[in-house]
């Protein structure tokens, strides 16, 4: 395991915010880090970091205590909190040529890291002036600058255009896959996690509800087939003849549990040979409300 | 140490473009210069004065308005200056995860503080020398040249250096912890005008209280006071001295358990 928590609380004043949490991240992971706001990810992270001093649990990183280990676990972990940290009155290159001096990364580092998140072109602008999403990816840059084992994001993707958000998931993916990285990834967006993570823990008023793969997330989200017709009466009939089990239909629209691709294929299929046009068929998530629900359900 | 040495040449490269270190720079650069075009325009009234006194005017146009309100202020300003570059960018969450540990970036911090006003009080010394025998080539009436008070000037000064000392640690402490711009300067003015009333009027404890020093230093620099003086002989390390210097020692370390032990928000 890469971060290995065993009890973790953590209050402030008499507000429990982070309740006996016990996580499990495995080398080579994505792990996502799922809750809405409010419910303790920041906080958590900022424990992984040894930013805020446990209350009760221990944190190991690397297999090795945090406490005691501080600096050699520090030394291989790349973290973005919150909003990026950034120094206003310094151009982005100067941003990162600061931080290498601090981690002692060659200069030429700075460059590449630059050209991997695309400022390049912006480099020598005040950081102050950047956009929000160009903030962000300066804020990735300095946490891969000294090519950590470990990254550490807390809603990375916060700010970015849907590009931007694909090309961090795409290089999120690249980093695990190519070059053995463990991603820890916070979000508030259960879609946005299930793209990309191979892990999740789920976190609510600082309980973690699940954990888990994402397959076995799967199981408990069920992703439904969403379905819309001409005549949704017709289609729902049809579909139940067809041993389709439909969970809910109105004027608008209906779905059908989600199995596989290839039985929303056969679902459009039987819809058309029938006569009923079929303005749109999609896969979609349960909300994280809904699916909060429906973990409380099945433990 | 090489984290304390990384964390000051960082503590640098951030403030090279801020105000906090061109106060530095400007600060000595235009009092000085203040008081060269002072002596250079009403350079009749000075004509007659021997050249120890001509240098010791001269001094004291810089050493006057320092050591009442401007040292106390300038202190202030650069605690709050190499603090508030993190509080603005939000950047101690991050200063505080590098692998670097907490005393070094603590250390380095106050470290850069002490130099800039080091940097300030040298720079005052050398630009006041330089511009008062700038003055002798310019007016040849001013006979700067035939008096030397480098060595008795860089005493001064750095007499006035340790005096700063206990009032740096203080606002450092305060501007560390508070991420508002009012509460340290308020806090920080409001008692700078308490120790420069309590040293002019000679209050008796006054050498026991930090924002009076600088004030205090200035009163006790001369050791012998009785009957016209020759020669200037300072005294460089008096009670004062020895106050600010260890207020400024205990506040670090008492910073230091507080960094330690705090919550990064």
């Amino acid at each position: 395991m890469v971060i290995r928590t065993e009890g973790l609380s953590f209050s402030f004043g008499s507000q429990q915010v982070v309740k006996s949490l016990s996580l499990q991240v495995p080398e080579g992971s994505i792990y996502g880090f799922l809750g809405p706001n409010g419910a303790g990810k920041t906080t958590t992270i900022k424990m992984l970091l040894n930013l805020l001093q446990t209350d009760e649990g221990s944190i190991f990183v690397f297999e090795k205590e945090l406490q005691t280990n501080r600096i050699a676990i520090l030394s291989e972990i790349g973290s973005l909190i919150e909003q990026p940290a950034i120094y206003a009155h310094m151009s982005g290159r100067e941003n990162l040529l600061n931080r290498a001096m601090l981690l002692g990364v060659k200069d030429a580092r700075v460059d590449e890291m630059l050209a991997l998140v695309k400022l390049t072109n912006a480099a020598g602008k005040k950081a102050g002036q950047y956009s929000l999403g160009m903030k962000q990816r300066l804020g990735i840059a300095l946490a891969l600058l000294s090519d950590p084992k470990l990254l550490i994001l807390d809603e990375p993707t916060n700010g970015l255009d849907p590009n931007g958000i694909i090309e961090i998931r795409e290089l999120l993916v690249r980093l695990t896959r190519d070059h053995n990285k463990t991603v820890f990834i916070s979000s508030h967006l259960l879609a946005e996690i299930e793209r990309m993570a191979t892990h999740v823990g789920i976190i609510n008023n600082g309980e973690l509800l699940f954990q888990g793969s994402v397959k076995d997330l799967e199981a408990i989200s069920q992703p439904q087939v969403y379905v819309e017709t001409d005549n949704t009466v017709d289609a729902a009939n049809l579909l139940k003849r067809n041993n389709y089990e439909v969970v809910d239909i109105n004027h608008e629209n209906l779905t059908v549990p989600f199995t596989s691709k290839k039985q929303m294929g056969e679902i459009n299929a039987l819809l058309n040979q029938n006569g009923i046009t079929v303005f749109a068929i999609n896969k979609q998530h349960k909300d994280l409300e809904n699916l909060f629900l429906a973990i409380t359900k099945s433990n | 140490m090489k984290g304390f040495i990384l964390s000051f040449r960082s503590e640098f490269y951030k403030s090279r473009k801020t105000a906090g270190f061109w106060g530095a720079i400007l600060l000595p650069f235009f009092v000085s210069l203040m008081a060269l075009l002072i002596f250079y325009f009403k350079s009749e009234k000075f004509i007659t004065m021997p050249a120890m006194m001509l240098w010791v005017q001269f001094a004291l146009v810089a050493l006057g308005l320092m050591g009442t309100l401007l040292l106390p202020m300038y202190t202030i300003f650069v605690a709050y200056s190499v603090n508030n570059v993190e509080h603005k960018a939000d950047t101690w969450k991050t200063l505080f995860s590098l692998p670097i540990s907490r005393w070094s970036v603590y250390g380095a911090k106050f470290a850069y503080a002490v130099f800039l006003v080091l940097l300030c009080l040298t720079l005052f010394v050398l630009f006041t020398i330089t511009f008062g025998n700038l003055l002798s080539v310019l007016k040849p009436e001013l006979k700067f040249n035939t008096y030397h008070l480098e060595w008795e000037l860089t005493q001064v000064y750095f007499k006035l250096f340790l005096s700063s000392l206990g009032i740096l640690s203080i606002q450092f402490l305060m501007s560390l912890l508070w991420s508002d711009f009012i509460k340290p300067m308020g806090v920080g003015f409001i008692l700078t005008i308490v120790g420069v009333t309590a040293a002019s009027k000679g209050w008796e404890y006054s050498y026991a209280f930090p924002y009076a020093h600088p004030m205090v230093a200035l009163t006790t620099m001369f050791k012998n006071k009785k009957g016209p003086a020759q020669d200037i002989v300072i005294d460089v390390f008096t009670k004062d001295v020895f106050v600010a210097v260890a207020v400024s020692a205990v506040v670090f370390v008492v910073g230091y358990f507080i960094v330690q032990r705090k919550s990064v928000k």
